[in-house]
């Protein structure tokens, strides 16, 4: 890991900050984007060698790292292209008349138990989940068909044989094996696969389900927050999670800011939460806005499962789950559109759903902001970043430079003021690799990879 | 820094937006830098808490034709529309219309909300747009009046009640009935949950609510409550045996109600 010296700081010490080098950008350069191009979720699978992204097209594109040579055991593996298909497609509620969009909005990976990948995506209505495996051999010499397939006379078949198998092309096929669908009135938010690895939740605005991944056709719901009359509706489910370690845990955000963590043993539907999170609101900074901003937009357990980060509009929080009163560090992320909200609820970037990350060993997270910035928070120091993903940084090798928003009048060199940020080239999706410094962000159609630079 | 502080620990809207709201509203065009420059004295704060509830609600009827919209921001954009009808309920702002003191009122004017929604998302796409050029004159014509509050609010009320009523009379009454009634019968449900069988009951417990049945039965623009007998014979003949019929079918219809949080 590079040594850094900050400028002003500490020199030497035991801190050493990464320094991240582009890897890879992937997607269409030119500047007319397709709508059906936009990337909607990033991840990584429990090893890290696999990358999928979903689009609101509906594909799925994963990324497959190579394996490093022994010749060059410095070098990192790229990712490249493993697979491709079509995941949702566009449909029609003719009840309602209304679409419903093909976007791919989560996907999550299980864990590998077979040579085949298997991973869940998800669309506002209904989920899938999807078989990767590849193929590299064929079989040759079948008795009852031809090598074209087509099927032989019986009279014609004079012996027998047994095929043999052939080496071909490596293909990779993805077949959907389950369709999970119709128990989701309202938006689909979250899937989350639990620890026993046979069950998963999906939350949408109003409700949470409970589904075993081998039965289609029944789902519990486990939580309900839809109120009887609707007129009373003023809270909405914005994301929810499993806990990585306890299988009958699970929490949900709110568009009001809480957090609440349920236990599946103490009742079958979890309407009354085991833990409430929720920070008392600061009376001086209300506003109009107060609520909208407050309105969660992520939440992720870190990987040993002691915290819980949660990303709002302008902070990412992270919580003790043992202390529900306040979280135990609270990160802002652009706190200079704060006196800006008015015209970002204009333009409608105040609803803008920002995700977050944490790196394998819980110690540093991420999570977007506008211009093509995203931020990195180390906690132990605390020390942050901004950085870029933007063509202009995108030799391989070179080291992506910090970048800074001028918050005060007199702007200095190199740095961007509030005003000259672009609202439209938002980072809303970001993973982390589970356990290397390898960090794939995606910018609107493209997807940049970085890794930390290595000497 | 000093003034950022300032402008925390004031409620004060920021103040870029005033300027830039009309362009918006009317080309929709994104212009945040231009809006920044050259704001020399900061509107006073019932002005910006006034076009921050115009905006909101314009969001609100903007629905998308073919698409569910976003259920959270729905839920966001009502609650604030919700927060500040109840500031300006206790500042006394809110007089022009009869309001009573319990949240009833707001929900009352949620309701026009939803209903507008409703109607506009059911009219085809053609006819939406020359509603909303309707409101936009209205809305001109309010920023352009050196009105006092009071005024700005009622013709900012007022603004949505002609997208309404516009809305109506644009729509061929035989192809719209269906969805007149259903519309009706949410208003039912909103202004009393106590006997929906009775149609008189309902009727007399509304005072204000009476204004924005009249409005939306009649498309009257006026204040007054002259037509209330004549909009309430037909309205009761009409949708007599529909209301009755519906009662029991009222419970399911609460989901119409999602659609029209859905839908805006």
């Amino acid at each position: 890991m590079a040594v850094v010296a900050r400028a002003g700081g500490d020199g030497g010490g035991s801190s050493s900050e990464v320094q991240w080098c582009f890897l890879q950008v992937k997607g269409a350069i030119d500047e007319d984007v397709a709508e059906a191009d936009i990337i909607s979720t990033v991840e990584f699978n429990y090893t890290g060698d696999l990358l999928a992204t979903g689009d609101k097209g509906g594909r799925v594109v994963i990324f497959q790292r190579e394996q490093e040579t022994k010749s060059r055991p410095l070098s990192r593996g790229e990712y490249n292209v493993y697979s491709t298909f079509q995941s949702h497609e566009p449909e029609f509620d003719y009840l309602k008349s209304l679409e419903i969009e093909e976007k791919i909005n989560k996907i999550r990976w299980l864990p590998q138990q077979n040579a085949a990948h298997f991973l869940l995506s998800t669309n506002d209505k209904t989920i899938k989940l999807w078989k990767i495996s590849e193929r590299d051999k064929r079989a040759e010499g079948y008795n009852l068909k031809d090598e074209d397939g087509r099927l032989r006379e019986p009279f014609r078949v004079t012996e027998l044989r047994v095929p043999t198998l052939k080496p071909m092309d490596l293909m990779v096929e993805a077949s959907p094996r389950r369709t999970f669908a119709n128990a989701h009135t309202y938006h689909i938010n979250s899937i989350s696969v639990n620890s026993d690895y046979a069950t998963y939740l999906s939350a949408d605005d109003l409700r949470i389900n409970l589904w075993h991944l081998e039965v289609t056709n029944r789902s519990f719901n486990i939580v309900d927050i839809k109120p009887a009359n609707m007129e009373e509706l003023t809270e909405v489910i914005t994301a929810a999670e499993f806990h990585p370690h306890h299988c009958n845990v699970f929490v949900y955000s709110s568009s009001k800011g809480t957090i609440r963590l349920c236990d599946m043993r103490s009742a079958a539907l979890c309407d009354q939460h085991s833990k409430f999170f929720e920070e008392p609101e600061d009376p001086s900074s209300r506003s109009f806005f107060s609520e909208i901003i407050s309105s969660i937009s992520d939440v992720k357990f870190s990987h040993s499962g002691r915290y819980m980060m949660t990303r709002d509009y302008l902070s990412v929080k992270v919580w003790d789950i043992n202390m529900e009163n306040r979280p135990v560090e609270t990160y802002q992320v652009h706190e200079y559109l704060r006196s800006k909200l008015c015209s970002l609820y204009e333009n409608d970037c105040i609803f803008d759903k920002f995700e977050c990350c944490w790196n394998g060993s819980d110690s540093t997270i991420m999570t977007g902001s506008y211009n093509n910035f995203f931020r990195t928070f180390e906690r132990n120091m605390p020390r942050d970043t901004t950085l870029e993903a933007s063509r202009e940084s995108s030799k391989p090798r070179a080291i992506l430079k910090p970048r800074k928003v001028c918050t005060t009048g007199k702007r200095k060199k190199d740095e961007i003021t509030v005003d000259s940020l672009d609202f439209n080239k938002k980072i809303l999706h970001t993973a982390w690799h589970p356990m290397e410094n390898i960090i794939a962000v995606a910018a609107t159609n493209n997807l940049y990879l970085f890794q930390e630079k290595v000497n | 820094m000093g003034e950022e502080e300032g402008l925390h620990q004031t409620p004060f809207l920021d103040t870029m937006f005033v300027r830039g709201l009309k362009r918006k509203c009317f080309d929709g065009e994104e212009d945040i830098e231009g809006t920044l420059a050259g704001i020399k004295a900061i509107p006073s704060y019932n002005l910006q808490r006034q076009s921050l509830l115009d905006m909101s609600l314009v969001k609100l009827q903007l629905c998308h034709m073919l698409v569910e919209p976003n259920l959270c921001r729905s839920v966001l954009i009502a609650n604030t529309v919700r927060q500040i009808q109840e500031e300006m309920t206790q500042d006394g702002t809110w007089q022009m219309i009869n309001t009573q003191s319990t949240g009833q009122a707001s929900l009352d004017r949620l309701v026009s909300t939803d209903i507008l929604c409703r109607s506009s998302r059911d009219q085809a796409e053609g006819k939406h747009v020359p509603a909303y050029g309707t409101f936009n004159k209205d809305f001109e014509n309010d920023q352009a009046q050196d009105s006092s509050d009071t005024m700005s609010t009622a013709s900012a009320v007022q603004a949505p009640r002609n997208l309404q009523s516009s809305v109506w009379e644009m729509e061929n009454p035989q192809e719209n009935k269906g969805n007149f009634q259903k519309s009706l019968d949410q208003i039912f449900e909103t202004l009393e949950n106590k006997s929906p069988n009775s149609v008189e009951d309902l009727f007399s417990e509304v005072d204000n609510s009476y204004y924005d049945l009249d409005t939306m039965l009649t498309g009257m623009m006026s204040n007054t409550k002259m037509g209330h007998c004549d909009s309430l014979e037909t309205f009761s003949s009409s949708t007599n045996t529909a209301s009755n019929s519906n009662c029991k079918s009222d419970l399911n219809d609460l989901d119409h109600i999602v659609e029209i949080l859905v839908e805006s």
